[in-house]
């Protein structure tokens, strides 16, 4: 297992590499540069050409690229061309975490809502409970967090006002870099975003459970271990239920990345200060060194999202062995 | 009854071997016919297709149509216009539908743009996104999938390498790059050569066309990975061995013996990842990079109006309701097709 790590961590290093170079190139692509205007009037020949030069961006691309691929080795991200108080670091520092605790809130709702939904529409098998369960699943599918976002917040925040409408309820600095103090504030901010990004989700386990449950039930050993006397729950609990829950580890990496994608959506509609709308707000800009930089930090937390799930994956199904 | 209609009774139940026999594709459209909520599905999505394609004939107003004086009406709310104006823009005048010319059915937007007709053309985009990335992901996936596992050694390993880079990049954020990269382009005005022409027919198609291109570009490898896998598992069988036992080429092979098995399941798969093609167009449109405005899309128009939701719910609750039923038509149809092809799945 350990080298199997290693090996995927080798490998991820020429991914890692392509993508920043890939957007590296396609952001020095794009026409226009960083200092072509001043509000809405241009910006005065003689004072763009000094500010490229002051940050580089008048040599060659290749040599712009390794001085760049240098100062990220020494943890640089490199500098923000029109906020010059800030660097990227700073602005990764404060946006990373709440990206994270975003993320990591929809996850824990998605699971703890998909497989208890999912365990008991199985063993409700072919009921009305069964046929709600599905359905809501189905529903909640097809609710994607760019509509369920807006309703959430029309629904409890402006017509019932339980919640507040935007933003997100801890500021930097955090314990640890990322622990936000679980106040009453923080929940009530971060319900209705967790859930708008987090629903879809648990739709998606509920329905891998349920299937992945009802196929388990019918297996021999189930049949064994009911007919040497074990309690029902017993039986559900520690012989079907991990196994049961295969279909749901293989869909993890999609899941994950689809958590990651959506939280561009509800990130913006719900004004969070986290990447995805830092992202999405710098599209208009040539922020090169910021837009690189998160597309970097996206690519490392998805590759290693699907290292964590391929571990997850040979824990639940012992058949896997990756050495 | 007589005995020849009891035994046409029996052929129809069973298919059997008296009466002309039935395909499994002939099974399978059976099964998907008994599937209620499936059939809900797709008939809504052929009645969604039409009204695309009549959108001028069932709304009353242009979608671009601006009345700057009527903005931000709520709907169903009556407005004051002359006749002139009526008579030169509503499409319904005229005709039995001429209330619909002094009524917003579903209010109308900043602009004093109709939103019920907004809405209708609006359907223009997400099908169009649901029929040309599902096609476009398909064909390539298909082709690159098939030739990776039909050839197999080291030119499948070196393909399938290809398919797990571009599998483990950060697909929107490159999307979102490249179709910004795209933009900036367009806006400048390129007008030579291949980039010129591309431009140019981005602008015909009111933006779509980079979004196809972002879309299509990334999502083919989920079916290339399916298509190989049933391609492997396809051509070890006795009916490959024995055309190729008779001399078939390989060429022959592929597209006489194995696309035709594989192509099936992959429609399947094709059709569930619909949805997934439909919310992503509607993701970049609401950031502000999919189509070009004034064409409408779901996306977005509740980008324009999520910012004003405490006053103006209607310009988001009704696109979004519109994104939401048709998704859910897709899923339900989508299931139900799974449903009836695929027994193994039968039940999930």
């Amino acid at each position: 297992m350990f080298r199997f790590i290693v090996r995927r961590l080798l490998m991820a290093i020429p991914v890692i590499f392509l993508v920043v170079l890939a957007t590296f190139v396609l952001v020095h692509g794009m026409p226009g540069g960083p200092f072509d205007a001043v509000g809405m009037r241009a910006m005065p020949e003689h004072i763009r050409i000094v500010l490229e030069r002051r940050y580089g961006l008048d040599k060659p691309l290749y040599q712009q690229f390794f001085q760049y691929l240098w100062n990220l080795i020494q943890g640089d991200f490199g500098p923000m061309f029109r906020q010059p108080s800030q660097t990227v670091n700073d602005i990764i520092a404060q946006t990373f975490p709440v990206s994270i605790q975003l993320g990591t809130l929809s996850v824990i709702v998605a699971f703890t809502l998909g497989i208890p939904i999912g365990i008991i529409a199985a063993l409700n098998h072919n009921t009305p409970v069964d046929y709600t369960a599905t359905f809501l699943a189905v529903v909640s599918r097809s609710i994607p967090s760019l509509v369920l976002g807006p309703v959430l917040i029309y629904i409890f925040a402006v017509e019932l006002d339980w919640f507040p409408i935007a933003f997100w309820g801890a500021d930097p600095p955090f314990f640890l870099g990322v622990f936000p103090e679980f106040t009453k504030e923080f929940w009530m901010h971060a319900i209705l975003p967790v859930f708008s990004l987090g629903t879809g989700m648990a739709a998606g386990i509920a329905r891998l459970t349920r299937a992945g449950l009802l196929e388990v039930l019918s297996s021999d050993y189930i049949r064994t271990a009911r007919a040497k006397g074990l309690r029902e729950r017993v039986v559900i609990t520690v012989h079907a239920l991990k196994n049961s829950l295969i279909p749901v580890v293989t869909t993890l990496g999609p899941m994950l990345a689809a958590i990651m994608t959506g939280a561009f959506i509800t990130e913006t509609i719900f004004a969070i200060n986290g990447m995805g709308r830092r992202f999405v707000n710098s599209i208009g800009q040539r922020e090169y060194f910021l837009q690189t930089s998160l597309v970097l930090i996206y690519g490392i937390l998805l590759i290693s999202g699907n290292l964590i799930v391929d571990i997850l994956y040979a824990w639940f199904d012992p058949r896997i062995r990756y050495d | 009854m007589t005995a020849d209609k009891q035994l046409e009774k029996i052929n129809d139940e069973s298919g059997s071997q008296y009466g002309k026999g039935r395909s499994p594709m002939q099974d399978a459209f059976r099964e998907f016919r008994r599937n209620v909520i499936g059939v809900a599905g797709a008939i809504f999505i052929i009645l969604v297709v039409i009204a695309a394609f009549i959108a001028p004939v069932l709304t009353p107003y242009g979608f671009a149509q601006q009345n700057i004086l009527e903005n931000r009406k709520k709907p169903m709310d009556t407005y004051v216009i002359t006749t002139d104006y009526a008579e030169e823009n509503c499409h319904w005048y005229g005709t039995p539908m001429e209330w619909g010319c002094t009524v917003y059915l579903a209010g109308s937007d900043a602009l004093g743009r109709d939103l019920y007709s907004r809405l209708v053309y609006g359907a223009r985009v997400s099908l169009a996104v649901a029929i040309s990335a599902s096609s476009v992901s398909l064909l390539i996936g298909l082709i690159y999938g098939t030739i990776a596992g039909y050839a197999g050694g080291r030119t499948d390993n070196l393909m399938m390498r290809i398919v797990d880079f571009l599998y483990a990049i950060p697909q929107l954020p490159i999307i979102i790059m490249m179709t910004v990269y795209f933009k900036a382009l367009a806006r400048r005005g390129v007008n030579t050569g291949f980039m010129g022409s591309l431009i140019s027919l981005n602008k015909s198609t009111g933006g779509l066309l980079f979004v196809f291109i972002a879309i299509g570009a990334l999502n083919w490898i989920g079916m290339a990975r399916q298509a190989r896998g049933q391609v492997l598992s396809y051509k070890e069988k006795e009916f490959v061995e024995a055309a190729r036992a008779i001399g078939a080429k390989s060429g022959h092979i592929i597209t006489k013996h194995l696309i035709p098995n594989v192509i099936g399941p992959l429609l399947i798969i094709e059709s569930m990842a619909i949805p997934g093609y439909i919310f992503l167009e509607a993701a970049l449109s609401f950031i502000g990079l999919g189509v070009d405005p004034p064409t409408p899309s779901w996306g977005s128009m509740i980008n324009e109006g999520y910012a004003g939701i405490r006053s103006n719910p209607h310009l988001v609750l009704f696109p979004g309701a519109a994104l939401t039923i048709l998704t859910l038509a897709f899923n339900f149809m989508g299931d139900g097709l799974r449903d009836a092809f695929d027994a193994r799945l039968r039940g999930r």
